[in-house]
């Protein structure tokens, strides 16, 4: 059976309301026409979030990967153009949101794939995809009927469809491989102003929350020595150092990491350092402004309780 | 660093009254004023200064009428160094992706560190040619752009997502980026300066110059069969109030004080 795929869009952990837009337009033009519907997960560790999609779809396809735990539209675009040519879809469906304007328009070039951005209807009729757009700033309807194609890719905007989707559905969860990275173009996530580095002195993924949990409430951004990229516990592209990236931020906080000189190499021109270790003799002690001494486990807690205070 | 800006002349739509012809497949523009995008206009804003900053030329690119000189002639008085104009014969009816086209043949010859366009055209919104480009030239790129700093052989944008929040990404050079409103402010044009730029010669070229078939742009390349414009209906939800401007005022305010807007 044919299918509709719906790319569902999520942001810090949490589906945005266009994924669940799109599966209610999905679910409704599936229904009139015999077409499954399948949401397409591309994350890390995204077991919450394919359970939340689960009963609003067919089915939830899911590619799982380190590099795409946060939007990078460098690899979103080849996961996406895995899973349109694993599944062979009649239509792809993705928000016209700051994340589906920055990848509908190059999938469309890169697979020449017929796209129409920005609809707010949809139908099918003999096969044909009719849409409607508001131009001109709402001031003209445009009603589009697109040529015969095996597979359109359509954005839709926010809000035009009900996100009160019926649950209730299947939605057996399947995993696609994750495609190999290779001729990426290097579009990354730049070093903020701010950055609260783990490194293997955080134990063990479980601990990472107590690291974020920090960094969001200083505004600042996780990122991280190698061995904590080499086990995957955050993508390669958040990596500090040698052979990864050099910053300059104005904070640089560095959790539970010794300090060896391909790691200072990437950030020891920070404006201030302040360095969390146990062991008062490491390295990273000797470049750091500001050093503590303790367990950053139990440091942690209680420096975001004192910041969440102020 | 070079700077290829992609510029669109649009009718300015916000006052006016738009009329559609019978057949609903175009809208009437005799009686429309024509402006720069306003998209673009940061954008060219943005380029020059760059420019400004690390040196370097502007080329801008329009595809459209002889009309269009104008929007090239703006972008000159800004600050741009050449001009270049794609015909439209040929182009008639073509979606975004065949103005794409049009735009890539063009611009590749054209040696450039960076490519801007705008986010999106006022007028189709389609916001897809500047990204359409990117994929075309295989650069990496950035979409709704709010912030720009220039490195060593990279480049670090700002760009604006959804309630109110940002994200810096940084990529390699060339790279494309559209460009949002409020990322500067565009500089005033009088019309002396546009007089001062009278001499630029505009570079102008076609679809047969830069080796297009029939079949890649205008109706025969877009993936649309047919397109059918109407005018939404207006006024349906709202009740107008009517009379002279005092009874108008009189009105509304026995509406606030009735829906206790007054303390
Ligand atoms: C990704 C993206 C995100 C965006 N996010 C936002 C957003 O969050 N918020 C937002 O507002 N816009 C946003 N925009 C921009 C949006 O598309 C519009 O361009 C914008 O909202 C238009 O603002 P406006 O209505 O004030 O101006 P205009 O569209 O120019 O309208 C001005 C209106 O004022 C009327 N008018 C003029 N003079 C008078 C007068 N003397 N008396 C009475 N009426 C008069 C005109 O008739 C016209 O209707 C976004 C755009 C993009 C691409
Ligand atoms: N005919 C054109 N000539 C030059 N640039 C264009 C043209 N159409 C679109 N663009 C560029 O692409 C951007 C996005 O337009 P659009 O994809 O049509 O919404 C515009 O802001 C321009 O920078």
């Amino acid at each position: 059976m044919d299918e509709i795929l719906v790319l569902a869009e999520h942001r810090q952990g949490e589906l945005r309301d266009i994924t669940f837009e799109m599966l209610f337009a999905a679910n409704t033009l599936g229904k009139e026409n015999g077409l499954a519907t399948a949401g397409l997960l591309l994350g890390h560790e995204t077991s919450g979030l394919a359970g939340k999609l689960k009963g609003a779809c067919d089915r939830v396809l899911v590619i799982e990967d380190p590099e795409l735990a946060h939007y990078n539209a460098d690899q979103y675009l080849m996961a996406l153009e895995t899973a349109v040519k694993d599944r062979k879809p009649l239509l792809t469906l993705i928000g016209h949101t700051a994340m589906g304007m920055d990848l509908a328009p190059a999938m469309a070039a890169r697979l020449c794939l017929p796209l129409v951005t920005d609809c707010v209807e949809l139908s099918l009729e003999e096969g044909r995809l009719g849409v409607l757009r508001q131009i001109y700033g709402g001031k003209i309807n445009a009603q589009l009927v697109m040529k015969p194609s095996d597979h359109y890719l359509i954005s839709l905007r926010t809000g035009a469809f009900d996100a009160e989707v019926e649950q209730g559905k299947s939605g057996d969860v399947e995993t696609i491989p994750a495609p190999a990275w290779t001729n990426l173009r290097g579009r990354q996530f730049a070093g903020a102003d701010i950055l609260v580095s783990i490194g293997r002195g955080i134990g063990k993924p479980e601990n990472i929350p107590l690291a974020q949990k920090f960094a969001d409430a200083i505004g600042a951004t996780l990122s991280c020595s190698r061995p904590v990229a080499d086990e995957e516990w955050l993508p390669k592209s958040r990596q500090v150092g040698t052979s990864g990236k050099t910053v300059r931020p104005k904070v640089y906080i560095a959790l539970g990491i010794s300090g060896a000189y391909q790691h200072q190499a990437g950030m020891k021109n920070a404006d201030t350092i302040i360095a969390v270790n146990k062991d008062p003799m490491a390295p990273i002690f000797a470049i750091a402004h500001y050093g503590i001494v303790e367990d950053l486990l139990q440091v942690l807690p209680v420096l975001t309780e004192h910041l969440a205070t102020k | 660093m070079n700077i290829v800006v992609c510029v669109k002349q649009v009718p300015e739509v916000t006052d006016a009254e738009l009329e559609i012809n019978r057949e609903g497949t175009e809208i009437l523009k005799e009686d429309l004023e024509f402006d720069i995008n306003e998209w673009d206009n940061y954008a060219v804003e943005e380029a020059v200064l760059i420019k400004e900053a690390h040196g370097g030329k502007v080329t801008v690119v329009t595809l459209g009428d002889e009309d269009c000189e104008d929007v090239l002639r703006t972008a000159l008085a800004m600050g741009a160094d050449e001009a270049i104009r794609i015909d439209e014969q040929g182009f008639e009816f073509s979606d975004a992706a065949g103005i794409a086209q049009g735009l890539y043949h063009a611009v590749r010859d054209v040696p450039f560190d960076l490519l801007l366009t705008g986010a999106q055209g006022s007028d189709d919104g389609w916001a897809q040619v500047g990204l359409t480009l990117a994929e075309l030239l295989g650069i990496s790129y950035a979409s709704l752009v709010v912030g720009v700093e220039i490195g060593e052989g990279t480049i670090t944008v700002h760009r604006e997502l959804e309630s109110n929040t940002q994200e810096k990404v940084e990529m390699p050079l060339p790279a494309a980026l559209t460009i949002q409103t409020g990322i500067n402010n565009p500089r005033y044009v009088s019309i002396m300066g546009i007089q001062k730029v009278r001499r630029i010669e505009i570079k102008e070229t076609g679809s047969k110059e830069l080796g297009l078939s029939e079949a890649e742009i205008g109706s025969q390349g877009s993936s649309v069969a047919s397109q059918k414009l109407s005018l939404p209906p207006v006024g349906e939800g709202a009740e107008i109030l009517t009379g002279s401007l005092d009874e108008i005022c009189e009105k509304t305010a026995q509406i606030i004080r009735d829906k206790g807007g007054v303390m």
